[in-house]
């Protein structure tokens, strides 16, 4: 490989360059603080496999589940965890579909992102269900009397749902990952040779092998793509399908996907940001990738301001008495403050982005991110819990204060989440290396009378 | 290791100048030539001149067996032990569409990913000489032929402006 020097304030422009950047990432030695960062991750992370041992001793009654308010933080979490991975598809997959040149730098970080939210969601109904032991009665095999799990039910369909996401956005991003690893494989030495060959499958970018390849990937990211909108969509009828007021509402497909998307995004920021510089990647994540991405978030949290407002407008047009009782006290009732914070983080935060001095200021869109991730858990939480806590009939009404398990759990679920995709970013190539350098033209020798 | 395959390796740089080289020697008559390079390229493959891939056909079996599976398994189940449940139909299509949609995407996934291994792995590039830069920023271009070629080879490589050759033949 040639040897070229680095200067971050210059966008990399050829393909040498690209290997070697990327490549830079995973063979620099890691910094202290990096170790520290592990090491605080790993710590959270077993918090959370011990609190859910204490969980898996004592049993739900530490969850602080009381009725009529059954489904909580955890499942609220879920919602949430599962919310995050949109975006990662969404830019991996759908941007993909649209051959959006900005997606690329930002693709790999993003579906890493993705696969890690979905596989910390993935424990949350398993940590619900109270029984944990036996969470595999949840897949469709008949029981020992031969009754088959009822498809008629939105949970069975959840099922289905989020078995399949993470499975296709595993396999989504292994493959993507496959080419960019025999490049890694290409510039290494010692063990990381040994163990990025045997990752690489014998790849060696032959025309038999790219043939294939780009076929196959573009009718992933076209099964990816409506995948996507279906999973949050799917989720959102675990609530919709039922007749709880607050949750009986045909807009929350839409509703759900957009909050989704809305919130990904978020968390692409807040991972992105230190990221770059951390890993001085400041000129292949620039502005551009920055403002768009921003512009994103500015789309679906306009969208979600409307089905805010457009909720509230439901509850009172319809002249149901429990509806409307739902919503004002969504407003003013006991949980007051969880539906403020949704309405501020997430409707208002979002319109700060119409301006582009602010699109572009990563300090600003660090901030913002962190109003998005606390703003769309709270929109999850006033769904569930709110929601569960006015039913027909007043005298049946009841609240629910989390518990430390609660607290601890969900604290938890950001080490889990946190530790995999540090390890990964270490690891393996952050950014897409061949899907960047197919953007970079290659030198020729005759000058070259237009592009294609 | 496998056994080394005999022939003639040319690296390039410019991507016309390999385009070219490609087209020579497809127009010799060479049809089994193994093209290297570190990312898709379109006009690579415009002179490599391989018909579409056959992964297409796997994908769209596999989302037909993911549609059948879904929608016939919800219902046969909902059929073999019938349980009315608020007056709804036993075998209830529009219920059983999230089930069907699922299988769909995920057994048409899975038999694109076996679609990749299995196409690939049916052209062996076993014993075929490679060069980590074609990883990087190098196009590769293998002939396998005999010695008696290897020189016309060789010099259809360096009339094209190849950086590197290496015969092994």
């Amino acid at each position: 490989m040639a040897v070229i020097a680095h200067d971050p304030s210059r966008p990399t422009q050829t393909h040498a360059e690209v290997t070697r950047d990327v490549v830079r990432t995973i063979t620099e030695a890691p910094t202290r603080g990096y170790y520290i960062l592990v090491g605080v991750l790993a710590f959270l992370t077993a918090v959370l496999l011990g609190t859910v041992t204490m969980l898996l001793k004592h049993g739900l009654g530490l969850a602080g589940y009381a009725p009529p308010i059954m489904w909580s933080v955890y499942i609220t979490t879920f919602v949430f965890w599962v919310g995050i991975g949109h975006a990662g598809t969404l830019i991996s997959a759908i941007l993909f579909l649209f051959r959006s040149p900005w997606r690329t730098a930002v693709y790999r970080a993003t579906e890493a992102m993705t696969v890690f939210a979905v596989m910390t969601a993935a424990l949350f109904p398993i940590i619900h269900i109270g029984r944990q032991w036996i969470f595999y009665w949840l897949l469709p095999y008949p029981n020992a009397r031969y009754l088959w799990p009822n498809f008629k039910s939105p949970l069975l369909w959840d099922v289905f749902a989020i078995s399949t996401y993470l499975t296709v956005s595993s396999t989504f991003l292994m493959v993507g990952l496959v080419p960019d690893i025999a490049a890694v494989r290409d510039h290494v030495s010692g063990w990381r040779k040994k163990l990025y060959s045997m990752l690489s499958l014998g790849w060696t970018g032959a025309d038999s092998q790219w043939r294939h390849y780009t076929r196959a990937y573009l009718y992933l990211a076209a099964l990816a793509a409506p995948l996507v909108l279906s999973v949050h969509s799917v989720v959102s009828w675990d609530f919709a399908v039922s007749i709880v007021p607050g949750w009986h509402g045909t807009i929350f497909a839409p509703y759900f996907v957009a909050g989704a998307i809305y919130s990904g995004i978020g968390m692409t920021f807040t991972l992105l940001i230190p990221l770059r510089k951390m890993l001085r990647l400041e000129h292949m994540i620039t502005d551009y990738h920055f403002d768009n991405l921003s512009k994103l978030t500015l789309f679906t949290g306009t969208i979600l301001f409307y089905a805010y407002a457009m909720e509230y407008f439901v509850a009172w047009y319809s002249g149901s008495t429990f509806e409307q009782t739902t919503f004002w006290r969504r407003a003013f009732g006991p949980n007051w403050w969880a539906g403020w914070s949704m309405i501020i983080c997430n409707a208002f935060v979002s319109q700060l982005l119409w301006f582009r001095k602010i699109r572009v200021n990563l300090t600003a869109l660090f901030v913002i991110s962190i109003f998005i991730n606390i703003g769309m858990w709270f929109e999850r939480y006033v769904i569930v819990v709110s929601s569960l806590a006015n039913d027909y009939l007043p005298n049946a009404w009841g609240q629910i204060n989390p518990t430390w398990a609660d607290w601890l759990i969900l604290l938890g679920s950001f080490g889990w989440f946190g530790l995999w995709f540090t390890l990964f970013y270490k690891n393996f190539p952050i950014v897409a290396i061949q899907e960047i350098k197919e953007m970079i033209p290659m030198p020729r020798r005759k000058s070259h009378g237009g592009a294609h | 290791m496998a056994t080394q395959v005999p022939g003639v390796l040319g690296s390039f740089e410019h991507i016309d100048a390999a385009c070219d080289a490609i087209r020579e020697l497809k127009a010799d008559g060479r049809a089994d030539i193994t093209v290297y390079s570190a990312a898709p390229n379109h006009e690579l493959e415009a002179a490599i001149g391989d018909p579409i891939s056959k992964v297409r056909l796997f994908t769209l079996v596999g989302g037909f067996t993911g549609v059948t599976a879904g929608f016939s398994l919800a219902i046969w189940m909902a059929r073999d032990w019938p349980l009315l449940v608020g007056g709804k139909p036993i075998a209830a299509i529009p219920a059983f569409v999230v089930i069907g949609f699922e299988l769909t995407i995920l057994i048409g996934a899975l038999s694109t990913i076996a679609a990749i291994i299995i196409l690939s792995a049916m052209k062996s590039l076993k014993g075929r000489p490679y060069h980590p830069r074609y990883s990087d920023d190098r196009i590769g271009i293998f002939v396998p032929c005999g010695p008696s070629e290897a020189q016309d080879v060789q010099q259809l490589f360096e009339r094209h402006g190849s950086v590197e050759v290496s015969r092994d033949a």
